[in-house]
């Protein structure tokens, strides 16, 4: 069950208009590697792991719902006060005609989000390394999107994702040898 | 159709105010639920998780009083009107 507290994880700031930075940004939205693909995938991968790492899953996966917020807080912010004319220079000549200012779940490219770009196979370990991988990916389109803007208050909100894409990979790869652990020890009679 | 309060100068500074030390106190809840979801018997990191989760409570009730609910489906309590779908939402401030 889930609860909304009606507050951003960290405070999302933007110095102007900007809808090609917001074309850019959509892809940590609706993309590979973005905070709904985290999101989903843990949340559905924690249906069937071991007990030990189910609340990990739980937890990250909801953070990243509130990754999620942020991402479209900037989108939004970076384009409500753009024209028409502004978001066809910026390249979302595609989008606007489509969904005029609404935001969408597709890449920085137009492709609609699917769920091809997550998996679960049932397997704690796979699960886990495919999130270990999800985490790490996740940080580097941060890393190239801050490159990408000189707004200090947007990047200092990237920072913080970035940041923490950092922490959720090391939890996981904790959590890779919490059930290792459990493994060794089942064999042991 | 829910409408946005005006609020004072110093009710606007205060509003921002509680709003970032409430962040920077949940944030830390949020490192440390994840940290203690991998560690739990971490005795030290228990303690301080329950140290923020006073000042978190604190805090939220001191901004709730001042600027309204937070959470709906019970987990904050209502005045008269309700206000909890007014403006504005977290991606309006």
């Amino acid at each position: 069950m889930w609860i909304y507290e009606k507050k951003l994880q960290y405070p999302v700031r933007v110095s102007k208009c900007d809808p090609r930075m917001a074309k850019f940004l959509i892809e940590q939205y609706g993309g590979a590697d973005g905070e709904l693909a985290a999101a989903l995938r843990y949340l559905n991968q924690r249906y069937t792991v071991p007990d030990k790492v189910i609340g990990l899953l739980n937890d990250i996966g909801t953070e990243e719902l509130a990754h999620l917020e942020m991402i479209a807080t900037m989108v939004y912010k970076l384009t409500k006060d753009a024209t028409p004319d502004q978001l066809m220079e910026a390249g979302l000549g595609a989008h606007y005609a489509n969904h005029d200012k609404a935001l969408f779940y597709h890449n920085a490219a137009g492709v609609p989000w699917t769920a091809s770009y997550i998996q679960a196979k049932g397997d704690p370990i796979a699960d886990l390394y495919e999130d270990i991988a999800a985490e790490e990916k996740a940080r580097a389109t941060y890393q190239w999107l801050i490159n990408m803007t000189d707004d200090v208050d947007l990047k200092d909100s990237l920072s913080f994702l970035r940041e923490r894409e950092i922490i959720h990979s090391q939890r996981f790869r904790e959590a890779v040898e919490i059930i290792k652990a459990d493994q060794q020890q089942k064999k042991i009679f | 159709m829910s409408e946005e309060r005006k609020l004072t100068e110093d009710q606007k500074k205060q509003y921002y105010e509680l709003l970032y030390e409430m962040q920077a106190v949940d944030f830390i809840l949020v490192e440390l639920t994840l940290y203690l979801d991998t560690h739990p018997h971490d005795h030290k990191a228990i303690n301080q998780y329950n140290e923020c989760v006073q000042k978190s409570m604190a805090l939220k009730n001191k901004f709730q009083s001042m600027f309204g609910p937070m959470y709906h489906f019970g987990n904050s309590y209502s005045t008269y009107p309700w206000t909890w779908d007014s403006a504005p939402w977290p991606w309006q401030v």
